[in-house]
């Protein structure tokens, strides 16, 4: 796998070869996607690196899904919902935490780190969090540099 | 009115499949009265040559068995396809890899590496003898078929018309199979629509299974030696992995019948791309923890998870085999 270097904030993507990491982020209706909102409406930079994706639930999200973005692509798989007992469909983000743990379990077992997929909980004031943590996992990911899958 | 052609193949696979099309017992002899059969390996004497003079579409109808491991079988999936009308796909290897499949746990290195040299039955004086695809010989250069780094089905080498799953499928389902191609082609009626599941359900496998069900928490897992399942009772209620509610039905839910859990062979049910991933879903409904670290404890005890999940379907899985480059690099 080739080399990455890592960019740092000062550096110009013009001149210099970097990598942008393709995150998709399945962001909840209710709680993280209105929190990503928030993190707009105040002006508090978030990483543009996570293509988002609103979904009404965190367990919306089915995990041929999460395998299809990385089939696709994507270097990194975000899932955002409400802390627990906050969901508004009382307990999809159980369900949706079971999910992600199986799943984990499966992707490493697929050749692929897992430390790629990530869940979180953020809610809709927390726009901090939904900021501090898409420029955490988009750093991460850089890091780990891109996901080279082998089909053949 | 000539007969109508029919050819059977198998590349990649156990023989299952050859037997399930003579379990249809009787049946056989009307499938030999009403079609002229044109190439059959395993059962009659015919050669590649024969298939090759052939015309174009030649053959009505190709059931084509097996998943594809190596160059030959390859070879044949394009040729068969060239000179059939219609080309069925015909159990679990070549609709989605089945256990050939599950060799894309490796690569061709590896698996060579173990068959040739580290296994304990290989002979001391051939040990790490590998074979070659082409070798030089006095009387001219020889060749064997290649064999693939990684196992594909059917339909990721050619166009395929129709899939009848089921490792094997069942001699009913086949029967029904057969004879309404027969009626198709002595009336002349419409043809399913292209691409379709013939034999089969389009429901999934609890769907035909007698047992109680009641809801679901499981809060431990069970190997089938561990525990003696009641007869009557869901096997996942009982904590026993059984892949119904990610399998096709169509084979009347033989195994929980027996006793024995699922293991998914009629592949994944209709609008589900990924079996794997749909299991992966319906056990994370039903597990019985609150926090991550218990969810943990209880899915530890899921023997294989990624061979048991997608034991027959791999091959035909989103990422089609194990990662081995990216596994080493990414620790």
């Amino acid at each position: 796998m080739e080399t990455v270097e890592k960019t740092t904030e000062q550096s110009t993507p013009k001149t210099r070869e970097t990598f942008q990491p393709r995150i998709v982020g399945f962001l909840c209706n209710w709680c993280a996607y209105s929190g990503a909102d928030l993190a707009g409406v105040s002006r508090l930079q978030s990483s543009p690196n996570i293509r988002i994706i609103r979904t009404m639930c965190s367990g919306r999200v089915d995990p041929a899904m999460i395998l299809r973005a990385f089939e696709l692509g994507a270097d990194g798989v975000l899932i955002a919902g409400c802390h627990f007992g906050d969901c508004h469909y009382l307990e999809g983000n159980f369900k949706t935490m079971r999910r992600i743990e199986l799943l984990k379990m499966v992707l490493k077992r697929f050749g692929i780190d897992e430390k790629r997929l990530r869940l979180e909980w953020i809610s809709a004031s927390e726009a901090e969090k939904y900021a501090r943590v898409s420029f955490e996992f988009t750093e991460q990911i850089r890091e780990m540099g891109p996901l080279v899958l082998q089909f053949s | 009115m000539p007969k109508p052609k029919l050819a059977l193949y198998w590349a990649a696979s156990c023989g299952g499949c050859e037997i399930t099309v003579l379990d249809i017992e009787e049946k056989i002899l009307e499938v030999a009265a009403f079609f002229d059969i044109v190439f059959w390996p395993c059962a009659m004497d015919f050669k590649y040559a024969d298939v090759e003079a052939m015309q174009d579409q030649e053959i009505d109808i190709t059931l084509f068995n097996g998943a594809i491991r190596t160059s030959e079988n390859e070879h044949l999936a394009k040729l068969l396809r060239r000179k059939s009308k219609t080309l069925i796909a015909f159990g679990s290897c070549a609709h989605e890899g089945c256990i050939p499949g599950l060799s894309n746990f490796y690569d061709a290195k590896s698996t060579f590496e173990y068959a040739y040299r580290e296994s304990p039955t290989v002979e001391e004086s051939s040990r790490g003898i590998y074979p070659q695809p082409k070798t030089a010989m006095p009387e001219g250069e020889i060749e064997i078929p290649e064999f693939y780094n990684t196992v594909k089905v059917l339909d990721q080498v050619v166009d395929v018309d129709y899939t009848i799953p089921g490792c094997p499928p069942q001699s009913a389902q086949v029967i029904a199979v057969l004879e309404a191609v027969i009626d198709i082609l002595k009336t002349g009626k419409a043809l399913p629509p292209r691409g379709a599941i013939l034999g089969a359900g389009d429901k999934t496998c609890c769907d035909e299974c007698p047992r109680t069900r009641k809801e679901k928490k499981i809060k431990e897992f069970f190997r089938p030696h561990e525990i003696i399942p009641k007869e009557d009772e869901c096997l996942l209620d009982q904590g026993i992995l059984c892949l119904g509610p990610a399998t096709r039905s169509g084979c009347g839910a033989l195994c929980v019948k027996a006793n024995v859990p699922c293991r998914g062979c009629y592949g994944a049910p209709p609008n589900v791309s990924d079996q794997g991933a749909k299991m992966i879903s319906a056990l994370s409904s039903v597990i019985d923890a609150a926090t991550p670290e218990e969810a943990r404890k209880i899915m530890e005890k899921i023997a294989d998870p990624l061979g048991t999940l997608y034991r027959f379907s791999l091959a035909r899985s989103t990422f089609r085999r194990v990662q081995m480059g990216n596994g080493k690099n990414e620790k």
